[in-house]
């Protein structure tokens, strides 16, 4: 196509736009411009880029042309609803879910306990790590559908109202933390290991895993590889071992931002 | 993600009978990897059927209290407590070395033995839903083969693909000679070897394992063996931790004094399944437990690599691998 024509968009296509661009629109109309814009944006959602938006796409060009704007929706229009009675931070509560919801969408999008943090939403990064039935995990990869009657513990509920747990006395002590975004994911896994390690639990770095006598004992390369999960500064970052430490020692470690 | 619809299964027969109704429909037991695929538009199923609350979790000696004739895993436990399970610890610690080698604490509480051994490929053109991929899309053609392929395989590939396998339980399973155990929607239970378990990619790379829609994983078996004095699993990878294996080796031996009476040795990363060394082994047999030996049986396996464009560093990594393996493994797996 030549770099100057500008053929109008269809209605189906102004419409993708408007849900797409929404901040574009008005200029694309009011230009005229830009064909070449709107098939380069439809080439990057069928290139897997827009994948979420390509589904969007999909639906709009193919809904009859009576059909309400996505605006005109019902506010709530679940897909494939589930409902699930879960225990959270020791209260009891019920969700209607779609199916596809995770439990970190749930615990921040219904419940508003943002304090999990969606990192990369694929289970690799660890910000979003909660304990479920005591065990801790990856709220991202846990569906909320699955949890119906488990017990879903939070960083926010780690404070017992104005006490703050040790852990997380012990990360502020230590300053460990930067942007602070990784954090409760850190911490959490932080609360949940130190329980797996007093029911002797090993890890790969574990010297001799026959030997199942007692409680682990954690070096600062367990503590690290144990951590390797949350992996915001690769689960090695000085400031936060040193506070897993004093947690896990019951006494006090020096600062290590004192000591340099 | 699209659409599905979530049931909750609530026996072992009806989930079963539920999966083999609907071509489309997967069983989601801790869904760390499928999850993660349906993400990624790369598995799209139409249901999922929630097994995780239907037991098969125990581990116990297959002769109650003896462990005379091993141990079996239940499909449904998770890998952190296999890993940890005393009976593995004592008697199989080269499975709760390869357990603990893979994926992360929180993946490991939510991972079941089941869902481990049918985790699909981490090859970036499977996952990449705009790129050709054999194995996700048949016909498509194969992205890996010319392209950027320095994770792949050096054995067993076909031109239809190019992918590892990725579990390191598997690899360890493969050396303990494990037996898989599944039921089909008939209640009829099938014994599967773990070296038959899963495929070579050939000409239909989208096919993984032998397993047959609507078969359950309900155990995993392991035979009693005299390695676990001396056995040990080395995973080399490009960080310290968290990261799949550029080359794995699960080695185990059994001696007497310093002759080798029987050898393991089985590798990950390098094919489209858990790659067992069946001629080094034999190789060993009779041998003394030498450096020199361990290098013979190492340059033997590694003889039939065939690397591609940007992987031909698996092969002298590979050959080091095996005999440090073997090494650590003379060492009772102490690190």
């Amino acid at each position: 196509m030549d770099e100057h024509e500008s053929p109008e968009l269809t209605e189906d296509e102004k419409r993708l736009f408007a849900d797409l661009m929404p901040e574009d629109l008005n200029e694309i109309l009011d230009t005229g411009v830009n064909r070449r814009h709107f098939l380069k944006l439809m080439t990057l959602a069928g290139g897997g880029i827009l994948a979420a938006q390509s589904a969007v796409a999909e639906q709009l060009l193919t809904r009859p042309s009576n059909a309400p704007s996505p605006t005109e929706l019902a506010p709530v229009s679940l897909d494939n609803a589930v409902n699930v009675s879960f225990k959270v931070n020791g209260t009891a509560r019920k969700l209607t879910v779609d199916s596809r919801m995770t439990l970190l969408d749930a615990l921040r999008e219904r419940l508003d306990l943002t304090g999990s943090k969606k990192g990369c939403d694929h289970g690799q990064c660890g910000a979003c790590t909660v304990m479920v039935n005591g065990h801790r995990v990856l709220s991202c990869l846990t569906l909320t559908a699955s949890c119906e009657g488990k017990t879903v513990q939070t960083i926010e509920g780690l404070a017992q109202n104005d006490k703050l747990h040790p852990m997380q006395e012990a990360f502020l002590k230590h300053d460990g933390f930067q942007c602070g975004f990784c954090t409760p994911g850190q911490i959490c896994s932080a609360v949940a290991m130190l329980d797996e390690a007093k029911k002797g639990q090993v890890s790969y770095v574990t010297e001799n895993v026959r030997q199942t006598t007692g409680p682990a004992k954690l070096s600062n390369e367990e503590i690290r590889e144990r951590m390797s999960g949350n992996i915001c500064r690769c689960g090695a970052y000085p400031n936060i071992v040193a506070a897993i430490q004093e947690v896990y020692n019951g006494k006090p470690v020096e600062q290590i931002f004192r000591s340099v | 993600m699209r659409p599905f619809t979530y049931t909750r299964a609530t026996d072992v027969t009806s989930a079963i009978r539920l999966l083999s109704q609907n071509p489309n429909a997967r069983f989601l037991a801790g869904g760390t990897n499928l999850l993660d695929l349906m993400k990624e538009d790369v598995e799209r199923p139409s249901t999922l059927i929630d097994i995780s609350e239907l037991g098969l979790t125990d581990i116990k000696s297959i002769a109650s209290g003896t462990n005379k004739d091993g141990v079996t895993l239940g499909g449904l436990g998770k890998n952190t407590d296999a890993a940890n399970h005393p009976l593995i610890r004592q008697h199989y610690p080269l499975l709760t070395q390869a357990i603990l080698a893979g994926a992360s604490g929180q993946l490991r509480n939510m991972a079941t033995n089941g869902g481990n051994l049918l985790q699909r490929t981490r090859c970036p053109y499977f996952y990449e839903v705009a790129m050709p991929c054999n194995k996700r899309e048949p016909g498509t053609g194969c992205g890996a083969k010319d392209g950027i392929n320095r994770m792949h395989a050096i054995f067993g590939w076909s031109d239809q693909c190019v992918a590892v396998y990725p579990s390191d339980m598997a690899v360890a399973l493969a050396a303990l000679d494990a037996v898989i155990i599944v039921r089909n929607a008939g209640g009829q239970e099938r014994r599967i070897p773990i070296l038959d378990f899963h495929r070579l990619p050939d000409n239909q790379p989208e096919k993984d394992t032998n397993l047959v829609h609507g078969e359950l994983i309900t155990a995993i078996e392991l035979p009693q063996n005299r390695f676990a004095d001396k056995s040990y699993y080395l995973k080399v990878r490009d960080r310290a931790s968290y990261a799949f294996a550029l080359v794995s080796v699960a080695a185990a031996l059994e001696t007497e004094g310093n002759t080798i009476k029987q050898a393991r040795i089985a590798m990950g990363g390098v094919a489209h399944k858990p790659w067992r060394a069946l001629k080094a082994e034999t190789m060993l047999v009779g041998k003394e437990a030498t450096e020199a030996n361990f290098k013979q049986a190492a340059d033997a396996v590694m003889a039939e690599a065939k690397p591609l464009a940007h992987n031909a560093f698996k092969v002298e990594l590979g050959n080091r691998s095996i005999v440090l393996a073997l090494q650590m493994a003379m060492k009772g797996g102490k690190i």
